[in-house]
């Protein structure tokens, strides 16, 4: 593509990496498949070296940061939406937040550069387990006929509006659901990086042809860094408080 | 203009038409979640000026609200991508 006569790489460039070893095979390895194995040992490695430490009264270094996560995760994601009994889905939702606060962060990170959710694959695996877990819980809880009646027809309707009511609650709550969680944190990836790399290239460019122009798109590349922090930190935030949601509405019957 | 519309190929301005339907379907697609993340923030904040004790609460549920929304505007995304030649 040719963007203000730049020569923009085709976007299948920016998120489609080779493969590095076992190419060809089902277990290949890409740039994508090694940042999520730093996202997993880095979460592992935090609350696996905060839980053997004995806990001292005052938390310090990596156990302050295990025990501040807890927290935040506990207060303002399981108490503001499921109350105390859905403390026991805690440490899944505290897994999850971390798990994808890292995998994105590394879109920030200089010399890796690339959020590994902005590839489809593991944000629509979460998505499907959280799909298994709310149903699940939603069949435990209310038996499976009470979760169907519960979620297809919601009470407090008039009856003549079921026929539109229930055609649109099924497609929402176990077609579209999964998608929009995956595809929301997908498409923001993918939108992070692209922006990106657009004031990366502009930046190169101008520097390239001995443009002063080149500060302008640098202060924004800067500007845009600090802001897709925030939105790494805000999408794993985001993704983990809808999960919290869906399983804590497949809890409780609707009144 | 008819001169040089006559000289392009069919698959030419079929890149072309596809760009634009692309680029048209993202602005559109905006427009709606634009005004919609705009109304819940606004009201979010003026109800945390209210009460300010019931800020966290507010929150929460003011992102909630902002996800909903900008699902809308994220499918015009993906939509932009796909159709992009």
């Amino acid at each position: 593509m040719n963007v203000f006569a730049l020569e923009f790489p085709p976007v299948s460039h920016l998120f489609e990496w080779p493969d590095i070893i076992f190419s060809g095979s089902l277990f290949a390895v890409n740039k994508t498949v090694l940042i999520y194995l730093a996202a997993v040992l880095i979460t592992s490695a935090i609350f696996l070296t905060a839980g053997r430490q004995r806990g001292s009264l005052v938390p310090v270094g990596v156990q302050h940061v295990a025990e501040s996560g807890v927290t935040f995760v506990e207060e303002s994601v399981v108490m503001e939406t499921m109350g105390p009994e859905g403390k026991k889905y805690l440490p899944f939702l505290t897994t999850m937040f971390f798990f994808i606060l890292f995998s994105n962060i590394f879109e920030v990170v200089p010399g890796i550069q690339f959020p590994a959710n902005s590839r489809m694959a593991v944000p629509i695996t979460l998505a499907l387990v959280v799909w298994v877990i709310y149903n699940f819980v939603g069949v435990r809880s209310q038996g499976f006929f009470g979760y169907l009646k519960n979620s297809l027809f919601p009470p407090g309707v008039p009856k003549a509006l079921y026929l539109i009511v229930t055609p649109i609650e099924l497609v929402s709550t176990f077609v579209v659901r999964p998608f929009s969680l995956a595809i929301r944190l997908w498409a923001n990836m993918v939108a992070g990086h692209l922006l990106l790399v657009t004031f990366a290239i502009l930046t190169h460019t101008l520097w390239n042809n001995g443009y002063v122009g080149a500060a302008a798109p640098f202060a924004m590349l800067v500007l845009m860094t600090g802001f897709e922090i925030l939105v790494s930190v805000l999408q794993a935030f985001i993704f983990t408080i809808l999960t919290a949601v869906y399983i804590g509405g497949s809890m409780h019957a609707e009144h | 203009m008819l001169n040089i519309l006559a000289q392009t190929g069919a698959g030419e301005m079929l890149e072309g038409l596809k760009a634009i339907g692309a680029g048209l379907g993202y602005g559109l697609a905006a427009i709606g979640p634009g005004i919609g993340i705009g109304t819940v923030v606004g009201n979010a904040i003026s109800s945390m000026a209210r009460q300010p004790e019931s800020a966290g609460m507010v929150r929460t549920t003011m992102f909630l609200g902002i996800a909903f929304t900008e699902a809308l505007a994220l499918i015009g995304f993906v939509v932009f991508i796909l159709l992009l030649p």
